[in-house]
């Protein structure tokens, strides 16, 4: 740990540098909770909020494998690819393997705030998937992450390795129980991709309208890796405050952050990214989509250039449907070379009347054509989105009421 | 009952009063010419009909099948049967043409297979307009049209910007569009057809493929004068708008 102890205790109280800050002390740690064997077993009322964030049990045979945290307790773990991936709690792989002590609190700093101090002090466990060398996973391998308990808090500590060579898909659905409303989700993540490797990598939300959410993720990358993140939240949540950060430390890694959101009337959600290229020939894009319905955007983007040779683009595009909620795009560009190729875009505004009026002309009401027009914006500009995202993201829209 | 009356309509636009009085009436399977120099308000009428939201109309009315509809919302014309290929329609980033036509045609998904009798099979998977060029959004316009399948037909100058190689495609399909028996009601069937156009032109070419019943002439938000389409285009093109203008109204036959 290259932090002191005393440094992470003091961390315990050291507010985040953005989002709004939460008073951890009204919720309780849940440490017990039910084990589901079988996904397909699971109680209905679990079922249905897994399926709504893409984690599926009745179409397991398309999935490689899955875990499954209910509050701070591991609550399922299959694997079907045994040859080439490896899925565990963190704890069992911290036990099981010497070396991962090494990857553990290295791209996320236990003093970086009260969120990763406390994710410290508790010894959260979390998911480790290990994909090994030059292994190509088929199907995605699905983690799920619930807070199951009303004035419940959970801290997960997650470590994905992609090791050389190695290709695969990652589907977390991050979801509240049905008796759960009012709660905290904290997610450390460290993310090592090895050279050559490939990780697409998305991210779910559907949180309740109380509930509040800071992950934390450190992403590192080396020679020619590729990365494709996406992070959609399109259902209500109360505050989410995200910013993950990737080092592209090795000659040609590449990677792709998109942000889909949909800030309902309440809701805070500040995301943004940051990528440090320290090589050359890395590249990056940024891409954030959202919709304001009443509620707070924050689009932040940073992107680093430290090395020459590099290109970089980041683009912040926002929709506001409804007046009462606010948004902000704040992209940074910064570099000390002249040989590199960096930009940004940003637009903010309301989707123009005479697109809506066009597709009405043909017959579709105006709500139809609001979504329509929405449906395209949010997914249509983005490139390596996986169709059942796509998919989960027009069910999500359609269920969200936007026309006017 | 004409398919569509218009009376003493005023139109703004812009904080503009573009449409000083139109009145103009179309019947069951009659197709319309308007006629006029640029920025007459040519496109302007053809949009209040429409009833898109920039044309506010200050006076007068709009009637559809004997129904006022000078207040009535787009989608709902569009419902009532009233269809329109835009002269300049605008983009719409992320939105697919070929979603597009299978929302309009309510899922029936033969009208995809019909995509390529329009010359438009390689754009179903692109951004509606966006990057089309002119001749591929008049395609597209019709196509959309077709999969819509309307009972007045408003037509912003079809053929501009069209090669003569799709300049008969794109009246081929048009023809097919007025020319549809299918609209007409039981027992009402006149002379084949009962589907009514009104289009715009500057050349008349799209004629040589639809015909024409009645022309009017548009200058500065007024109807000039009304006659046979042949006898206005001759007139225009021999004595220019000017002459046409100051001149005596050309009486209906
Ligand atoms: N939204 C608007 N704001 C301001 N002016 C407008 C607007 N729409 C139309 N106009 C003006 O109204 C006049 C009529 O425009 P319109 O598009 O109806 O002409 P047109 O007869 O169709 O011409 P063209 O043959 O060039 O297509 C023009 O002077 C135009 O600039
Ligand atoms: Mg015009």
């Amino acid at each position: 740990m290259q932090n002191g102890e005393a440094s992470i205790k003091k961390a315990l109280d050291k507010k985040a540098e953005y989002g709004p800050d939460i008073d951890l002390s009204r919720y309780s740690m849940i440490r017990e909770q039910k084990i589901i064997e079988n996904l397909e077993e699971a109680p209905e009322d679990v079922k249905k909020r897994m399926e709504s964030v893409g984690i599926t049990s009745s179409k397991e045979t398309e999935r490689d494998g899955s875990i499954m945290f209910i509050d701070n307790r591991i609550s399922h773990c299959s694997n079907k690819a045994p040859d080439g991936v490896e899925i565990m709690s963190l704890k069992k792989a911290m036990a099981k393997y010497d070396w991962l002590k090494d990857l553990s609190w290295k791209l996320v700093s236990p003093d970086k705030d009260k969120y990763t101090a406390r994710t410290y002090e508790e010894d959260a466990d979390g998911t480790f998937v290990w994909v090994k060398a030059g292994y190509h996973v088929k199907h995605p391998i699905q983690a799920c992450m619930m807070l199951g308990t009303d004035k419940g808090m959970q801290t997960l500590h997650n470590i994905f390795v992609i090791d050389e060579g190695a290709h695969a898909e990652m589907i977390s659905g991050c979801a509240t129980g049905s008796h759960a409303d009012d709660g905290v989700h904290i997610g450390v993540s460290e993310i090592y991709i090895r050279e050559g490797a490939y990780f697409s990598y998305s991210m779910i939300h559907n949180w309740g309208p109380k509930t509040s959410v800071r992950p934390r993720t450190g992403i590192q990358m080396d020679r020619d890796s590729k990365m494709i993140n996406n992070y959609v939240i399109l259902n209500p949540v109360a505050t989410v405050q995200s910013a993950p950060t990737a080092w592209l430390n090795g000659e040609g890694a590449s990677c792709q952050f998109n942000t889909i959101c949909l800030a309902h009337p309440g809701a805070d959600i500040d995301s943004g990214g940051t990528v440090i290229l320290n090589a050359p020939r890395t590249g990056a894009e940024i891409v954030s989509r959202s919709i304001t319905k009443g509620g707070k955007m924050m689009a932040r983007g940073h992107l680093i250039g430290n090395s020459p040779g590099v290109k970089a683009h980041l683009e912040c595009k926002s929709i506001v449907l409804e007046d009462g909620g606010q948004t902000l795009a704040v992209p940074k560009l910064d570099t000390f070379y002249a040989d590199v190729d960096m930009t940004h875009e940003a637009a903010v505004g309301k989707i123009s009347q005479d697109q809506i009026e066009y597709l009405m002309s043909r017959g579709l009401s105006e709500d139809e054509a609001v979504g329509m027009i929405i449906r395209g914006f949010l997914v249509g500009g983005i490139k390596g989105l996986p169709q059942e995202l796509t998919d989960e993201i027009n069910a999500a829209i359609e269920q969200s009421d936007l026309g006017h | 009952m004409h398919m569509l009356e218009i009376r003493d309509l005023h139109v703004e636009a812009g904080g503009r009063e573009i449409l000083k009085g139109v009145n103009l009436t179309i019947d069951e399977g009659e197709t319309v010419t308007l006629f006029g120099p640029n920025g007459s308000g040519k496109s302007t009428l053809m949009a209040a009909i429409m009833g898109y939201a920039y044309c506010k109309v200050t006076k007068g009315s709009i009637f559809y099948e004997g129904v006022d509809i000078t207040n009535m919302p787009v989608d709902e014309r569009a419902k009532m049967g009233i269809g329109m290929m835009m002269q300049r329609p605008p983009n719409v980033v992320g939105v697919k043409l070929g979603d597009l036509l299978q929302t309009i045609s309510r899922n029936n998904g033969d009208v995809l297979k019909h995509a390529g009798d329009f010359k438009m099979n390689n754009h179903l998977d692109r951004d509606l307009n966006v990057g089309f060029s002119g001749g591929e959004i008049k395609r597209s316009e019709v196509l959309q049209l077709t999969a819509q399948n309307p009972k007045l037909v408003l037509l912003d100058e079809p053929e501009s910007g069209v090669d003569l190689e799709s300049i008969e495609l794109i009246g081929d399909k048009i023809h097919d569009l007025l020319y549809n028996t299918e609209l007409c009601e039981m027992g009402r069937a006149k002379a084949n057809r009962c589907v009514s156009a009104l289009v715009i032109t500057h050349t008349g070419q799209i004629l040589d493929y639809i015909g024409a019943d009645k022309g009017y002439i548009i200058n500065d938000g007024r109807i000039r004068c009304s006659g046979r389409p042949t006898d206005l285009l001759k007139e225009i093109r021999e004595k220019g708008y000017k002459e046409c203008i100051s001149c005596r109204m050309v009486k209906l036959p």
